[in-house]
């Protein structure tokens, strides 16, 4: 087929690429970050008892689970500001994920919550503690212990949906590597460079992410 | 002001359509070394946890030195205290659990010291000198630094029981407390517990340990179908019974 | 924003919308096949094959896995014109969509099949069973009742990733509203229309696996 790899193009646009991969981690912890809150609200809203707090809780995650989340990050982009709400390229990308992770996380949270054994709530009320003083010292550390495993992968996969950004032209890694591809026509060495950039980040988060879980675990 | 530590008035508890406790009264005094026996689903367990407000109740008053527990008239209406308020309440019981509950991610020692680090609000030294103190006086001031995961069963008890006993309680409540514990490891808990009575503390105990609940107590109380179906001291209860329905306990239950 | 005037508008739009959502059920219709076809030998290659070929296995479904499938649709679009494989971006992207639901159903497979306990091989081959018969009679149906609900999962998840088929100018669902949009300037409606139609598959999608779920759960 008489194609020979050469590498010195992309090599030339490397810092680029590496621009791209910043600007896709800064856009994944951004949603995570505003994400984690929104999850957190939706995990307590879905098991109160209150049908009014949690029917709208169930249905927000059940739409943002069902809906392809390329059709949110236009719909932001582009129909939003038809109702008067006007964001930029980045916050409008960052907003939707947040939103779109706040639906996944909610379900994290939730399982988290409900693997803690009641009785722990009671020993604390047993011995005064009020119930923000539960919330705090026994119930989040224990949660986010539980969670770590199914948090490491809703982030992986959160960092990888930063790469549609690129539809609304955020210039993050996908993006620029698109354009790499069209200026210099390096097709394969480009799309094999930035796979292995994407790939070693989430096998670096993942790592990170056990490094913490490891540091975290209980002796037994 | 009533001289009865504890102090409890036509208790009324259900949970939907179901009574699980029918009107119970029941007073202790200080010192005093109360076992309440019965058959699964007698009670007796939901009238422990009345009393440290882990169950809410319908009907009744519960009073600790006569302070009454949980709820307060506002006019004619009854209604809950402050969190706040019922919180503080609580730290005037102690409540060792059947399924120990200890904090998985602290240590013995960081379990005792939560309650007087928060609650009591002592600088961490002191409340650390405090809780190994009372986890000496359970046997276990060389697992301090331990995890849960990493004592056995009849330790974790000890160490919940320590947990309780710290926050100087007036009363000390044990619910089922052997229960979860494999056969030999009964024992180094029913000690503890029997030393803690030896000197001085007031305790309730819900037990299944008929052998045990005779040599501890110094009152039986049988709770049969939500009320007390018969009182009095341990010899006169489990050798003379004077109800029909405590004789038949006593024959299906293991006390010889 | 005046209804009637949308419902105008959408009925005159009826044949390109009907057809888009036919692409996007043929594409997702084919990946999830394919894919799956690939998966079960991904997940009988990474559970049950020798050294030299498990690493292959496990290289190929973490490189997949690390990479968004964004990146997959458009390296599998510029990379295969290149090497001189001229397909058209409907099969370019079925094969990037499909490759990516094979590592997805391979771990599936393989995380269900090493959730059985090691004493069914062994109770099997002390009644005397091969190796295929065990596989047949004691494993894989034990396995299937685990793979179905993350399988479907999966399916929904394929339709999901369809949209991305848009990017490169396959003219599904998403792609045609794209296109309406562009001559009606109707956004809001449209996006809203086209995410509500992906809610009604993914939703359907969803209720079809729980039905599916209950029927083969073992009773206990």
């Amino acid at each position: 087929m008489g194609y020979t790899l050469n590498f010195a193009a992309v090599w030339r646009s490397f810092d680029d690429l590496l621009l791209g991969l910043g600007l896709s981690l800064v856009l994944a912890f951004g949603a995570i970050l505003m994400g984690a809150v929104i999850g957190l609200g939706v995990a307590f809203a879905l098991m109160a008892k209150n049908r009014l707090v949690k029917r709208p809780a169930a249905i927000y995650v059940s739409i943002i689970r069902n809906t392809p989340i390329l059709v949110l990050v236009l719909f932001t982009y582009f129909a939003l500001p038809q109702l008067g709400v006007r964001l930029g390229k980045i916050e409008s990308f960052v907003f939707t994920l947040a939103v779109y992770s706040g639906a996944y996380l909610a379900e994290v949270f939730r399982s988290g919550l409900l693997s803690i054994p009641p009785g722990l709530r009671e020993a604390g009320l047993a011995i005064g503690l009020t119930e923000t003083q539960i919330r705090t010292s026994i119930i989040a550390p224990l949660m986010f212990r539980n969670i770590l495993p199914s948090l490491s992968s809703t982030i992986i996969s959160l960092f990888k949906d930063t790469s549609l950004a690129a539809a609304i032209a955020v210039p993050e890694l996908t993006f620029e590597t698109r354009k790499i591809n069209v200026e210099t026509f390096r097709v394969i060495e480009t799309w094999m460079v930035a796979s292995c950039l994407y790939v070693f980040t989430c096998s670096t988060l993942a790592a990170l992410m056990r490094a913490l879980e490891r540091r975290l675990a209980l002796p037994r | 002001m009533s001289e009865n530590l504890l102090e409890i008035r036509g208790l009324h508890k259900s949970y939907g359509n179901v009574e699980v406790l029918k009107g119970v009264d029941c007073t202790m005094k200080q010192g005093d070394v109360v076992s309440i026996i019965g058959s699964s689903g007698s009670g007796k367990t939901t009238m422990l946890r009345c009393i440290n407000m882990l169950e809410e109740f319908q009907g009744g008053s519960i009073s600790i030195d006569g302070e009454e527990i949980g709820y307060e008239m506002a006019g004619a209406q009854r209604r809950r205290k402050r969190e706040k308020e019922i919180a503080r309440q609580r730290a005037l019981t102690g409540m060792a659990f059947q399924q120990f509950n200890l904090f998985p991610h602290m240590s013995a020692v960081g379990n005792v010291m939560l309650g007087l680090v928060k609650v009591k609000k002592m600088e961490k030294d002191a409340a650390r000198t405090v809780s190994e103190k009372w986890l000496d006086r359970v046997g276990l001031l060389s697992r301090a630094d331990h995890f849960p995961g990493q004592l056995s069963g009849g330790q974790q008890q000890r160490v919940a029981i320590a947990r309780a006993i710290a926050m100087n309680p007036r009363l000390m409540l044990f619910d089922e407390v052997t229960s979860a514990l494999d056969p030999e490891l009964v024992n180094e808990v029913l000690q503890v517990i029997k030393s803690l009575a030896q000197d001085g503390m007031s305790m309730l105990l819900v037990t299944h340990e008929m052998r045990f609940a005779y040599e501890v107590s110094n009152r039986v109380i049988f709770m049969n179908q939500g009320l007390i179906g018969e009182e009095g001291n341990p010899r006169d209860m489990f050798h003379k019974p004077k109800s029909e329905r405590l004789a038949e306990f006593l024959k299906t239950s293991s006390f010889a | 924003m005046d209804m009637a005037h949308f419902l105008d508008v959408l009925w005159l739009a009826r044949w390109p919308i009907l057809k888009g959502i036919g692409v996007t059920l043929s594409i997702s219709f084919l990946a999830i096949c394919c894919g799956t076809v690939l998966g079960v030998f991904v997940g009988l290659a990474l559970t049950y094959s020798k050294a030299p070929l498990r690493w292959i296995v496990r290289g190929y479904t973490d490189f997949i896995r690390g990479t968004p499938v964004l990146v997959l649709v458009l390296a599998s679009y510029y990379v295969l014109g290149t090497v001189g494989l001229d397909l058209g971006p409907f099969q370019a992207g079925i094969l990037a969509l499909a490759v990516f639901c094979s590592s997805h159903v391979g771990e599936i497979v393989r995380g269900a099949l090493q959730a059985i306990p090691k004493g069914q091989t062994e109770a099997a081959k002390a009644i005397g069973l091969t190796f295929p018969q065990t596989f047949a009679y004691v494993l894989g149906p034990q396995a299937l009742r685990q793979v179905v609900p993350a399988w479907v999962n999966t399916a929904a998840e394929m339709v999901k990733a369809s949209t991305l088929l848009s990017i490169i100018g396959v003219a599904e669902l998403l792609l045609r509203t794209q296109e309406l949009i562009s001559r009606t300037f109707m956004s809001l409606e449209f996006y809203f229309f086209a995410g509500f139609l992906y809610f009604i598959i993914n939703y359907a999608i969803e209720r079809l696996g729980r039905y599916v779920e209950r029927k083969i759960m073992v009773p206990s």
